[in-house]
């Protein structure tokens, strides 16, 4: 990878990013109370969370399952692993503390710190 | 991360308190709105800063030079995007792979800008920058600030752009800041590994303030259920792209299999068509519109 091509992708990358965030300005001013416009903007993002949440936590480790012969056993030994089940437990534990206490600060940090313990310390 | 909201809300009534009884309008000052913007985000602040450091020291895990991850920070300004870019720029992806998965990561930005079309309005060259620093945790700040209540007094409405252009500017700056503390660390080979679980973290808050906000369950069903079905039939690189695309599609099935039930006369619309000014007219002339389409 040279730095001419890594710039040319960030480029690329930023273009792509303000497209996302200039788009509904450039055609949708007049329209913005169209109501399936509304209906998504309502909806789309919880979704959204939704998929990140799990995409997320599966992008780390997770074998590609749909390669794999063996789907449940694939999910299985994942979720045996050490860093699998530990991002599980962080990520239950953020849900907790999160909806226990409502302090996003305190949730991010406290399950990050969980997860980093859990993968440099071994897997407990 | 998404504290920002619930803490913005505690600022606007406080701000409301204080700035209500002051009734020859003049522009509040520069240093009282940055001092607004800084309490507001403050909270971005705590999140991003180690999230920016998370993306600084998964940078440093590439063959390139810090100064690039700097950039990325500068001009891209998205934490999802550019986790995701560093995973593609590792993996050697070319342009159009950079570009439709950036473009469709960042997809549910479209649904930001369209509840801030009203309030960016005439913010002249700032609106651009307004729109380039729009990511999750800027737009849920902006979103819940305080509506003046007079969006026909040019005082009270350039004194908001002023702020939310204060506010965007901060959170790039906690942003870069903590870019920066993460590529320093990633030369100091402090094991961080782990570290980008952060992002993961992020995500788990922002759902649930989105389930605090909706408390309507089928949305996060529907997410669950089209992730799972992705999971299984999905190679690992099209699981992102390929769910949000089938939630945009059953999105869409559901809103017109909605609109086919209802009875064509069933909501009285409102018909009292002042001349087009502003939001309310447009969203009465559509109205009307979509509801002559039903019709059978």
């Amino acid at each position: 990878m040279t730095t001419l091509h890594a710039l040319l992708l960030i480029a690329v990358s930023a273009g792509a990013t303000f497209t996302t965030r200039a788009l509904p300005f450039v055609f949708l001013s007049r329209h913005s109370a169209h109501p399936l416009i509304l209906h998504m903007g309502r909806y789309l993002p919880a979704i959204v969370m939704v998929v990140l949440i799990i995409v997320s936590l599966s992008a780390m480790q997770l074998p590609d399952l749909s390669e794999s012969a063996h789907r449940i056993s694939a999910w299985r030994s994942w979720l045996e692993s050490a860093e699998g089940a530990g991002m599980l437990v962080a990520a239950i534990c953020v849900a907790g503390l999160h909806l226990w206490r409502r302090n996003a600060l305190l949730s991010i940090a406290v399950g990050t710190g969980l997860y980093m313990a859990w993968l440099q310390l071994g897997g407990v | 991360m998404s504290s920002p909201s619930t803490a913005s809300t505690s600022h606007a009534s406080r701000d409301d308190t204080t700035c209500a009884g002051s009734p020859p309008r003049q522009p509040v000052s520069g240093r009282h709105l940055w001092q607004q913007a800084l309490n507001q985000t403050l909270p971005v602040m705590f999140g991003y800063i180690p999230l920016g450091a998370a993306f600084g020291v998964l940078f440093t895990q590439l063959p390139l030079s810090p100064w690039l991850g700097l950039l990325m920070s500068l001009v891209i300004l998205a934490g999802a995007g550019q986790f995701l870019a560093v995973a593609l720029l590792g993996a050697g992806a070319g342009i159009t792979e950079v570009f439709v998965a950036t473009l469709l990561l960042n997809s549910r930005h479209l649904f930001y800008g369209l509840s801030l079309l009203e309030r960016f309005r005439a913010a002249g060259l700032g609106k651009l920058y307004l729109i380039f620093g729009l990511t999750d945790e800027t737009y849920s700040l902006l979103a819940s600030l305080p509506r003046s209540g007079e969006r026909d007094d040019p005082v009270a409405r350039r004194d908001d752009q002023r702020l939310m252009l204060r506010i965007t500017f901060l959170n790039q700056s906690w942003w870069v800041l903590g870019t920066l503390l993460g590529l320093a660390a990633g030369q100091l080979n402090f094991d961080s590994s782990g570290i980008e679980f952060a992002l993961t973290a992020l995500f788990v808050v922002l759902g649930i303030e989105q389930w605090f906000a909706l408390r309507e369950r089928w949305p996060f069903l529907l997410g669950l259920l089209v992730t799972f079905a992705g999971l299984w039939l999905l190679p690992k690189d099209q699981l992102l792209l390929g769910s949000i695309a089938a939630a945009c599609a059953l999105l869409l099935g559901q809103y017109h299999y909605q609109r086919g039930k209802q009875p064509p006369h069933g909501k009285p619309v409102p018909r009292d068509d002042h001349p087009p000014h502003g939001k309310s007219g447009a969203r009465q002339t559509r109205h009307n519109q979509a509801s002559e389409h039903t019709t059978p």
